[in-house]
């Protein structure tokens, strides 16, 4: 019996089998943020043992509320700041070279195929876009992770979502994800790995894979998890052109990180995406879906880009590629929110920064912020957004307030027309309100 | 070992996620205690208030999917401080459960029949439950009623509960 990639990761960092299927996994990286870490650092303290497993493979950010808001996100940037300093972080990542960690973390080069990765961030599934095991772990888990380099998982079972079909303009990966999460449900893929394969995500971009992997969580999967190609060793090139001759090498050592053609799976779904419209949530729930052209009498009162969804350069060449010589509506705010310095630096470098702020946008720094009602961007009771965050739960972006997701856009679209709606709303009919 | 007895809150609802349990804004505070007045305030819940339906309640007896959502250990923690070291549904999201244990706490799985039934018989009663470690067996009762459910609990899980979490585990072996 073959293995899939999740299994080849899990045999190759076992480090203890406690009972049944408990595997204790080597990790090769943790990563840290101000909201989950800081706990946990006063907790190795207390216990007198404040130190790290290896201060190479830990990673920190201060990037959910930053700069801080009050004196109680200051404490916890402090408690990061000077725990990074006495354990000699070298890569932890203060305000000006601070961005959302999914997205500024792949940017630096942190994640390789083959890599174990946990974080205290639910969202940490992204990074298995580069044929990595990355799940989001509790601040327990966390801590040990700091402590002994290691952490405990059932041994991974796989759903493979095979994603096939010509992707219709219009279309993002943003919409393919959410369609995914449709069929699977909320809790379609608690207890396993989420494996995305198939024409269309070979023809993704890494910036697409990571989106896809993003809100594996969404349907409960522990990682996303891509398989390594070409696209992966172009990405990672700078990174990695020191350990290999040419990039066909990188690329054969990486392909050891594919699931064996007789491997097991909890399932298997052949998912065509030729015919599949923009989507958007109505509800409470990420699997609560509707074609975007079914929501166009929903008015909104904000519309948010960003995030470690869609807060990347490609994402912002989407919306600005709608938003372009437009202006958004007179009932909107619009707020974008680049998800690290480099896409903020690139988007300026490309002109997009001009295109936002010309259509009316409030451009804000990389922070993780409004996404989860923390800062920059939170909404009011009866309030509705449109937004490219990833999840749309009760409150969410503040108590009261309502959130469909959707693509970068969409997203523009819908702060263009004032109402939910799709880019082919603008190109069509052009600034209809 | 935590306290797994007393009065059960039933929560009549799948899908309940972190933000719910405990909403990111409280996710400033650097102590579990400051988070003691904020649990379940956000529920979506119409039978629910949370100023009168806590307060005395040591164990949630759920539907599906308990704990979604985000990673955050806040939310066990919100339980731990209003003394609730038990939470017992169809399933739950995989990191909330974790989360749990690696506390000491306890994620207990339940067929959804029995979970069905559970909320028949006692729901909208005072209900007392007692947790027997070493028989794997809840005790339910209330006046006129009165159910053992025995309950599995991995070996790991087990040694989490008895080590007081993964901590404490993890650094006597690793």
């Amino acid at each position: 019996m073959g293995k899939t990639i999740a299994e080849k990761i899990f045999d190759a960092h076992l480090v203890d089998n406690p009972s049944g299927d408990m595997h204790v996994i080597k990790l090769d990286a943790v990563f840290c943020h101000e909201i989950t870490t800081p706990i946990a650092i006063n907790d190795l303290v207390s216990r007198k043992k404040d130190r790290v497993f290896d201060a190479a493979k830990i990673k920190a950010v201060i990037d959910h509320v930053t700069p801080a808001k009050d004196s109680k996100t200051a404490m916890q940037g402090k408690i990061m700041r000077e725990w990074a300093r006495r354990q000699h972080i070298k890569d932890f990542f203060d305000i000006g070279r601070n961005g959302v960690c999914h997205a500024l973390f792949p940017e630096k080069g942190f994640v390789r195929p083959g890599y174990t990765v946990i974080m205290g961030d639910s969202h940490t599934c992204t990074h298995g876009a580069f044929g990595a095991f990355a799940a989001g772990v509790g601040t327990t888990d966390l801590e040990v992770g700091i402590l002994k380099g290691v952490c405990a998982f059932h041994y991974p079972k796989t759903i493979k979502v095979n994603i096939n079909g010509e992707r219709p303009e219009g279309v993002y990966a943003k919409d393919i994800i959410l369609s995914v999460i449709g069929r699977l449900g909320v809790n379609g893929a608690t207890g396993n790995v989420i494996e995305f394969t198939g024409s269309a995500v070979e023809k993704m971009s890494m910036e697409e894979r990571m989106t896809l992997c993003n809100m594996a969580i969404e349907a409960g999967g522990t990682s996303g998890i891509c398989y390594p190609d070409m696209v992966t060793v172009n990405y990672l090139w700078d990174f990695i052109k020191d350990s290999y001759f040419s990039k066909d090498a990188a690329l054969k050592a990486f392909k050891k990180w594919h699931s064996d053609s007789d491997a097991s799976y909890t399932e298997v779904i052949n998912h065509d995406i030729s015919e599949l419209k923009p989507l958007t949530t109505f509800g409470y729930k990420p699997d609560q879906l509707k074609e975007v052209t079914e929501m166009e009498t929903v008015k909104v009162d904000q519309v948010y880009i960003g995030s470690c969804t869609n807060g990347r350069i490609e994402d912002l060449r989407a919306a600005a590629k709608v938003l372009e010589g437009q202006h958004i509506n007179d009932t909107v705010r619009g707020i974008l929110a680049p998800a690290t310095p480099g896409v903020y630096k690139q988007a300026l470098k490309e002109g997009l920064i001009d295109i936002f702020m010309d259509a009316g946008f409030c451009v804000t720094n990389p922070t993780c912020g409004a996404c989860l009602g923390m800062s920059n961007g939170v909404l009011a009771s009866g309030e509705i957004c449109a937004s490219t965050t990833n999840r749309n739960f009760n409150g969410r972006m503040g108590k009261g307030g309502m959130i469909h997701l959707m693509s970068p856009a969409s997203a523009a679209a819908t702060a263009i027309n004032g109402f939910i709606s799709t880019e082919h709303d603008i190109k069509e009919g052009g600034n209809i309100h | 070992m935590k306290n797994f007895n007393g009065k059960i809150l039933f929560l009549d609802r799948s899908d309940i996620n972190t933000d719910e349990i405990i909403p990111a804004k409280y996710l400033t505070e650097i102590t579990k205690e400051a988070l003691k007045p904020n649990l379940l305030e956000d529920l979506k819940l119409d039978t629910f208030n949370p100023e009168s339906d806590i307060q005395g309640k040591n164990i949630i007896i759920t539907r599906e999917n308990f704990g979604c959502g985000s990673s955050r250990e806040h939310a066990p923690w919100a339980l731990e401080v209003n003394n609730i070291n038990l939470v017992i549904a169809v399933n739950f999201a995989r990191i909330f459960k974790q989360n749990m244990f690696n506390n000491g706490m306890m994620a207990i799985e339940l067929d959804k029949p029995v979970i069905d039934d559970l909320f028949k018989v006692f729901s909208g009663k005072e209900t007392t439950l007692t947790t027997d470690m070493d028989r794997n067996i809840f005790l339910l009762q209330t006046d006129g009623a009165k159910k053992e459910i025995s309950f599995s609990l991995s070996q790991f899980d087990r040694e989490l509960v008895m080590a007081g979490g993964w901590v404490n585990y993890a650094d006597s072996r690793y």
